[in-house]
C-alpha cells in the first residue's frame, strides 16, 4: 500500500497572526489518482495549497514526495521534485504569447546559462528548438494549439484556464495541483475541463483538486479530503464522505443533521 | 512570392544600415564639424547605459532609480586605474601611476560594477514597484556623495574636484585620443571613439538580443508580469533578479569606463540623481524591454539638447529678435512636453515591443505529458 503513496502531508500546521489556517493536516494521496480537496470558504484549502507548492512555509509538519521529504519554502525546489500548480485566479504571463507563456514552465528542466543564451551554442539551439516543440505539445494536448502565437491575456475564459493547465504541464509534474479549475466556468467549458483532467489520469498523472463545484468533485474524484476551519475533517472514496455527519454539519450547519 | 524575397530584403537593409554607421562620422564632420561627431560618441554611451537598465527595467521590471551609479563605479574604477591620481595621493603605496592595459580595466571596471549591482540587488530582492525604487534612489545617491566625499581622511576620489589626466582608451598600441594616419588620411580621435563605440554598441545589442530570446530572457518577462505565477512555474526568482542587476550595472560599468577614458576627467557631478532619470526615460520613452525602441530613446534624447543647443538660440533671434528664452531651460519645458505627450498618446513607448512569434513545425499527433 505504501508502494502507491506518491504524497504524504504529516501534521501540516499553519497561523497568520492569530488565525490558524491549518491544523495538523495529514493526507496522503496515492499514484495515479485524482484526489479531491473540499470544504467551505475559508476553510484553509488554497492556504494548504501554497504550503504544499512552496509559496508560503509550513510552521509546522512536513511533506514526503515520491519518498522524498519536500523543501518546504522553496518553489522551485518543490517544482523541480514534480508538483506544479494552476492557481484560483487564473495567473498568466498576460504581455506573452500562449506558446512563451507555456515554454517559461519548462524553465526548470532546461540548462542554457548565461554564456550558452548569448553565444547559442548547439546545446542552446537544440534545447529552444525541443522547449517550443514541448510548448506546442502541451498546447495541443489541452487543445488550443490554434491559439500558440495569441497573446495570453486575448484568450477566453477557459483557454486562459487550458493554457495554466498546459504551462503546469510544462514543467514536468508527476503531481499537478489544480486551485479551483471550474471557478467561473459554464457548463460546457467545465465538462471539457472534466474530459482534460479525465485524460490527464488516464495518462497516468495524479491530480489534486480543489474545488467548489460539489458535483464535478463527487464525479471526478477517486478520493476526497475535506477541510473545515483548518482541520481534515473526513478523508475517503466521494460515497463515503458524501454521508460524512460531520462533512454534512461543516456544509450545512447542525440543524440539518 | 518568391519566398526568398523577405530575407534579401532583411539582409539589404542591413547592408544598409552598415554602410550608413560607417560613413556617419565623415557625413557629420564634413557636414557640421567635430563636435557633431563627439555627441555622437555620447549618444553611443547612452545607448549603452539604455541597454544595460533596459535589463533591469524593461525586461525584469525592477524599477531601478539609481542605475547611474553603476555608471560611476566602472568611470571610477578606470580613472582610479588609468591616472596618476593614486601615486600623487599615496606616494608611499604607489610609487607610480598604475600602467595597466586598457583591455584589462574596461572589464575589470565591468566586473566590479556588476558586483555593485549584485550588491544592490541582494537586499532588495523582496522590494517591488515604488519601495524598490526609493531604496535603488538612495543608493544612486550614497555612490554619488561617497564620491564627493572621499577625499578625506584618505584621498581616494579627489571629491568635488574629480580625478583628471584620464589615459585615452588604447587599441593596438594607438591612443585613440590622438588622430590616425590611414592611406594618407587623417581620422580625428573623435571619429576613432566613434567606431570604437559603435562596435561596443553593436556587442551590447548582441548580447541583448540573445539574452531576450532565451530561457532567461522568458524569466526576466515572466518575473515583470507575474513574480508569484513565475515562482510557481519552478524559477528561482533571486537568481534570475539578481542575474539581471548584475548584467545591467556590468554594461553600466563598461559605458563608464569608455566615458572616463573618452573625457580624461572624471567628477561626481556626472552622476547625479538627474541622470539616472535621464537614462529611465530614454528607456521608458523608447519602449521599455524593447531593444530597438530603447536605442531609438537613448538617440533622441542624447540629441534632443544638442539640437536645441543648436537652433534654439538662433531660431528666437530669427523670430523674435532676441532671445528670450534660454535653451537650456527650453530644453526642460521640450523635454516635459515630450514624456506628457508619449504617456498620453504612446503609454507603451515610441516603439513598444511586439509580441514574438513563433512558427515551429508542430507534431502531428497529441501525446502529452
Amino acid at each position: 500500500m505504501s508502494d502507491d503513496v506518491l504524497l504524504a502531508a504529516r501534521g501540516i500546521s499553519k497561523r497568520f497572526g492569530g488565525v490558524q489556517a491549518l491544523h495538523a493536516v495529514s493526507l496522503t494521496i496515492r499514484r495515479g489518482e485524482v484526489y479531491g480537496l473540499i470544504g467551505p470558504n475559508g476553510a484553509g484549502k488554497t492556504s494548504f495549497f501554497n504550503v504544499l507548492t512552496g509559496l508560503y512555509s509550513a510552521d509546522e509538519g512536513s511533506v514526503t514526495f515520491g519518498g522524498a521529504t519536500l523543501a518546504l519554502g522553496a518553489p522551485h525546489r518543490i517544482v523541480g521534485a514534480g508538483i506544479s500548480r494552476t492557481f484560483q485566479n487564473i495567473r498568466l504571463f498576460g504581455a506573452m504569447s500562449a506558446l512563451e507563456n507555456v515554454m517559461v514552465g519548462r524553465h526548470i528542466r532546461l540548462r542554457t546559462g548565461v554564456i550558452g543564451a548569448i553565444l547559442r551554442t548547439p546545446a542552446a539551439r537544440a534545447e529552444e528548438a525541443d522547449t517550443a516543440a514541448r510548448a506546442h505539445e502541451l498546447l495541443r494536448y489541452v487543445g488550443i494549439d490554434r491559439l500558440a502565437n495569441q497573446q495570453a491575456t486575448h484568450l477566453s475564459y477557459g483557454d486562459q484556464r487550458r493554457l495554466e493547465i498546459a504551462r503546469a504541464l510544462a514543467t514536468g509534474p508527476r503531481l499537478l495541483a489544480l486551485d479551483e479549475p471550474a471557478a467561473g466556468m459554464n457548463a460546457t467549458e467545465t465538462a471539457g475541463l472534466r474530459a482534460l483532467v479525465e485524460k490527464m489520469r488516464d495518462d497516468g498523472l495524479t491530480v489534486l483538486l480543489i474545488e467548489h463545484d460539489v458535483k464535478l468533485v463527487m464525479g471526478l474524484c477517486d478520493r476526497v479530503a475535506v477541510l473545515d476551519y483548518g482541520e481534515k475533517i473526513a478523508e475517503d472514496v466521494p460515497d463515503v464522505v458524501r454521508r460524512d455527519p460531520r462533512v454534512i454539519t461543516a456544509y450545512l450547519g447542525t440543524e440539518a443533521v | 512570392m518568391n519566398p526568398v524575397a523577405p530575407k534579401l530584403r532583411a539582409h539589404l537593409g542591413i547592408a544598409l544600415i552598415g554602410v550608413a554607421l560607417a560613413v556617419l562620422p565623415f557625413v557629420v564632420g564634413a557636414t557640421f564639424g567635430n563636435s557633431w561627431v563627439r555627441i555622437v560618441d555620447f549618444a553611443l554611451l547612452y545607448v549603452m547605459l539604455a541597454l544595460g537598465l533596459n535589463i533591469v527595467v524593461g525586461f525584469a521590471g525592477l524599477l531601478d532609480l539609481g542605475y547611474i551609479a553603476f555608471y560611476a563605479v566602472g568611470a571610477y574604477l578606470y580613472a582610479l586605474l588609468s591616472s596618476p591620481h593614486l601615486a600623487l595621493a599615496f606616494p608611499a603605496v604607489f610609487a607610480s601611476a598604475p600602467d595597466l592595459p586598457f583591455w584589462l580595466v574596461l572589464p575589470l571596471g565591468a566586473l566590479v560594477a556588476g558586483l555593485f549591482g549584485v550588491m544592490l540587488g541582494a537586499p532588495t530582492l523582496k522590494l517591488r514597484g515604488d519601495y524598490l525604487a526609493i531604496v535603488t534612489l538612495g543608493f544612486g545617491e550614497i555612490i554619488r556623495i561617497f564620491l564627493n566625499n572621499l577625499n578625506a581622511p584618505l584621498n581616494l576620489t579627489n571629491g568635488p574636484q574629480g580625478i583628471n589626466n584620464i589615459a585615452p582608451a588604447r587599441i593596438a598600441g594607438h591612443a585613440l585620443s590622438r588622430p590616425l594616419e590611414l592611406f594618407g588620411a587623417q581620422i580625428p580621435s573623435v571619429t576613432l571613439y566613434y567606431y570604437f563605440f559603435l562596435a561596443l554598441t553593436l556587442l551590447v545589442i548582441f548580447v541583448c538580443v540573445r539574452l531576450q530570446d532565451s530561457r532567461l530572457g522568458r524569466a526576466w518577462v515572466a518575473i515583470r508580469e507575474d513574480e508569484v505565477a513565475a515562482r510557481a512555474c519552478g524559477i528561482n526568482t533571486r537568481n534570475v533578479k539578481l542575474l539581471a542587476f548584475g548584467l545591467g550595472a556590468t554594461f553600466g560599468g563598461v559605458a563608464g569606463g569608455l566615458f572616463a577614458g573618452f573625457q580624461g576627467f572624471v567628477s561626481p557631478e556626472s552622476f547625479g540623481l538627474l541622470e539616472s532619470i535621464m537614462v529611465l526615460c530614454m528607456v521608458v520613452l523608447g519602449g521599455m524591454g524593447n531593444i530597438a525602441g530603447v536605442i531609438l530613446g537613448a538617440v533622441l534624447l542624447a540629441l534632443l539638447p544638442e539640437v536645441l543647443r543648436w537652433g534654439a538660440a538662433p531660431l528666437q533671434q530669427a523670430l523674435f529678435g532676441s532671445v528670450p528664452v534660454d535653451p537650456e531651460t527650453l530644453r526642460l519645458l521640450l523635454f516635459g512636453i515630450a514624456l506628457v505627450l508619449v504617456m498620453r498618446l504612446r503609454p507603451a513607448g515610441l516603439w513598444p515591443s511586439a509580441l514574438r512569434r513563433r512558427e515551429l513545425a508542430a507534431h502531428a499527433d497529441g501525446s502529452a505529458p
